[in-house]
């Protein structure tokens, strides 16, 4: 059977993608059970809707980028369930995970390392074609330069090299190349965050045209608050590996009901003087804890500046605290 | 720029922020040199300084701080020793001061239990910490200014908005005077009175940051303002994104070096390049529109 060539736009109720119970735990040295484990995620649930954008954020080594690959399979999960579009991903193998994937492509970080320099922009995009063997040779030529079109590439320059290009051009080159198959979900792993200042609005740009004209669905995942905040439809936020608080992108930002949300939104500097010289930032003590040897209870009390016993003792359940609000603490909105 | 001060330069990759920092300590990378002009600080003259002089001045009057503390950190010697030795490698402190100063130097910058993590090496350390060793050693001299590029961009927001908290500490009470360096238009506003922006090599705006920020005169200024979502964002607003990239250097735009990227340019932009001239007490722009002749209609069109 002949498959289309071109964008579909995704029509859905009910979620794209459910995540439950999933857990990521990588084995450290040691061997044959002696070693440590890094549980880098470590039993999360959520929802992404059909044409929402969710909005994963924490900091560096909070397992957010390992959640975006074991979502994509790119990495198998310990354990847990993960549906997409209703089927469930962990148990599939081999041809079948291949054809889901046509469905569901990741944008990097790096523009620079995720293009292979020896392979001319047309060869890159048309890559994810061939491998399905979708098309013939003029079909994959007139698609590439369409979809290079639709991400402000010029469709001419198809017989150029990675090197040619800027930083902000070879990221639309990645997302020319996950456009290029018809997938309904992005997933999106700090696409901006090495680019220039002034670049990176071209490319939240045209992710949120993209996103209006295809009905994609996008988890996206960053550091920048800002960022995320701007793109997100709803936001999660996630650390050590737990997923503290989600809510929408205004609920999160103007009622954090999470004490480390609290911290972390404090934290960013507002570009207005004004509000700057009003803004009071708590300050953390202390590092974050290591991911091999969690804090027992909730993972956040050692540094929390409202911890109290019992946030050593029992770990709070990510629970409905609000209407369409989630957040695991055991005094929420008391910060 | 005065003893005490904050100054804030802002600028993308390549503007040029970097050099204007590495020329004030004379240590412009080779085939680099400063061709022409003046650095003074304190009345002397430091393009024409002789080495013995200069090798005093770096480290001792100016200290210099960077993205990446772990590259400026050596992996095989302690902490301790290092700071230790930058005191050493100068003669302001004897050997015996210098050994005192360690340990109040790594709790003025907030190290826990600084006797222990004196003897630790950098990679025992957090990126928080080892950007706070650096601060330390970048003290250790008692410098008059400090300049830091791009000190809190590798570092989460959690652990920058301490990095920060301890920067406006130590101005606020050792008088420091400092150079901010960073492409985050939010952190120059957190830490620095006084802003300069850069675009291709050269000044295109400054003045007090407040001023700047809210009533900037230069496109670029304005643009660039505009292309970062703001945390406080109420409504959601397209992102102004400045089209096009930044120029070649080696090949600058005739005109002003801003023109092809520019949505209010004029003809005269394409031929002369404007001078940076005074457009508000204190502020200075380089710009033949000046943002307050553009109307608000033509700064609603989008990009």
């Amino acid at each position: 059977m002949k498959q289309q060539l071109g964008l579909v736009p995704t029509h859905r109720e009910g979620p794209l993608v459910s995540v439950k119970d999933v857990y990521k735990h990588f084995p450290t040295g040691g061997g044959f059970g002696r070693g440590n484990v890094v549980r880098a995620v470590d039993g999360v649930t959520f929802d992404i809707a059909a044409g929402e954008t969710l909005g994963l954020v924490g900091e560096s080594g909070c397992g957010k980028s390992t959640l975006g690959r074991v979502i994509m399979q790119l990495q198998p999960a310990t354990s847990g369930s993960i549906k997409f579009e209703d089927r469930e991903l962990t148990k599939m193998r081999g041809n079948e995970l291949r054809q889901v994937r046509q469905r569901m492509q990741i944008i990097f970080q790096d523009p620079y390392a995720s293009l292979n320099p020896r392979m001319t922009i047309g060869d890159i995009v048309a890559e994810p074609l061939k491998n399905f063997g979708l098309g013939n040779k003029r079909e994959r030529e007139k698609r590439v330069q369409e979809v290079m079109k639709v991400c402000g590439l010029n469709p001419n320059f198809t017989n150029r090299y990675p090197h040619e290009f800027s930083g902000g051009q070879r990221q639309r080159i990645g997302i020319a190349r996950a456009l290029v198959l018809t997938p309904s979900l992005i997933v999106a792993d700090e696409p901006i965050s090495a680019l220039d200042v002034s670049i990176q609005a071209q490319i939240v740009n045209l992710l949120e045209d993209l996103q209006n004209e295809y009905k994609l669905t996008y988890l996206f995942i960053a550091h920048d608050l800002s960022v995320v905040r701007h793109v997100s439809d709803r936001v999660a936020v996630m650390y050590l590996g737990k997923i503290v608080e989600v809510a929408s992108s205004r609920d999160v930002y103007d009622n954090p009901l999470h004490p480390y949300t609290k911290v972390l939104l404090s934290s960013i500097p507002y570009t207005d003087p004004e509000l700057e010289a009003r803004r009071k930032p708590i300050l953390l003590k202390g590092e974050i804890p290591s991911p091999i040897n969690p804090p027992s209870g909730c993972r956040f009390h050692t540094r929390c500046p409202i911890a109290q016993p019992i946030c050593s003792e029992v770990e709070p359940p990510l629970e409905k605290k609000a209407d369409g609000h989630v957040a695991a603490c055991h005094f929420p909105g008391k910060l | 720029m005065d003893a005490g001060e904050t100054l804030g330069i802002v600028g993308e990759s390549g503007s040029g922020k970097s050099m204007t920092a590495l020329s004030i300590l004379n240590l412009v990378p080779e085939p680099g040199r400063i061709s022409g002009g003046q650095i003074l600080f304190k009345n002397r003259d430091v393009v024409t300084m002789t080495s013995g002089d200069l090798l005093e001045y770096r480290g001792g009057d100016v200290a210099m701080i960077f993205q990446d503390p772990m590259t400026s950190l050596n992996p095989v010697l302690r902490v301790g020793f290092q700071i230790e030795e930058a005191m050493r490698a100068h003669s302001r402190f004897d050997k015996r001061q210098a050994k005192a100063r360690v340990i109040p130097l790594l709790e003025r910058v907030r190290i826990p239990s600084p006797k222990q993590r004196a003897r630790d090496f950098p990679h025992q350390f957090s990126g928080g910490m080892r950007q706070r060793a650096m601060i330390a050693m970048g003290l250790a001299n008692e410098p008059s200014l400090l300049i830091a590029d791009e000190p809190t961009t590798a570092l989460d927001v959690t652990v920058q908005a301490q990095i920060l908290e301890l920067l406006k500490e130590l101005n606020r009470e050792l008088g420091t005077a400092i150079i901010l360096i960073s492409h985050n238009v939010a952190v120059i506003s957190s830490l620095c009175t006084r802003v300069m922006v850069m675009y291709a090599g050269r000044v295109v705006e400054s003045g007090p940051t407040r001023q700047v920020f809210d009533h900037p005169e230069h496109p670029y200024t304005w643009s660039l303002l505009r292309s970062v979502p703001r945390v406080d964002e109420r409504r959601h607003e397209r992102l102004i994104s400045i089209q096009g990239m930044p120029p070649d250097l080696s090949r600058l735009p005739t005109g002003c070096t801003f023109h092809p990227r520019c949505q209010f340019k004029v003809e005269r932009c394409l031929r002369e390049e404007p001078p940076l001239v005074e457009v508000a007490a204190d502020q200075e722009a380089r710009c033949w529109v000046l943002m307050r002749n553009v109307s608000k209609e033509s700064q609603a069109v989008r990009t």
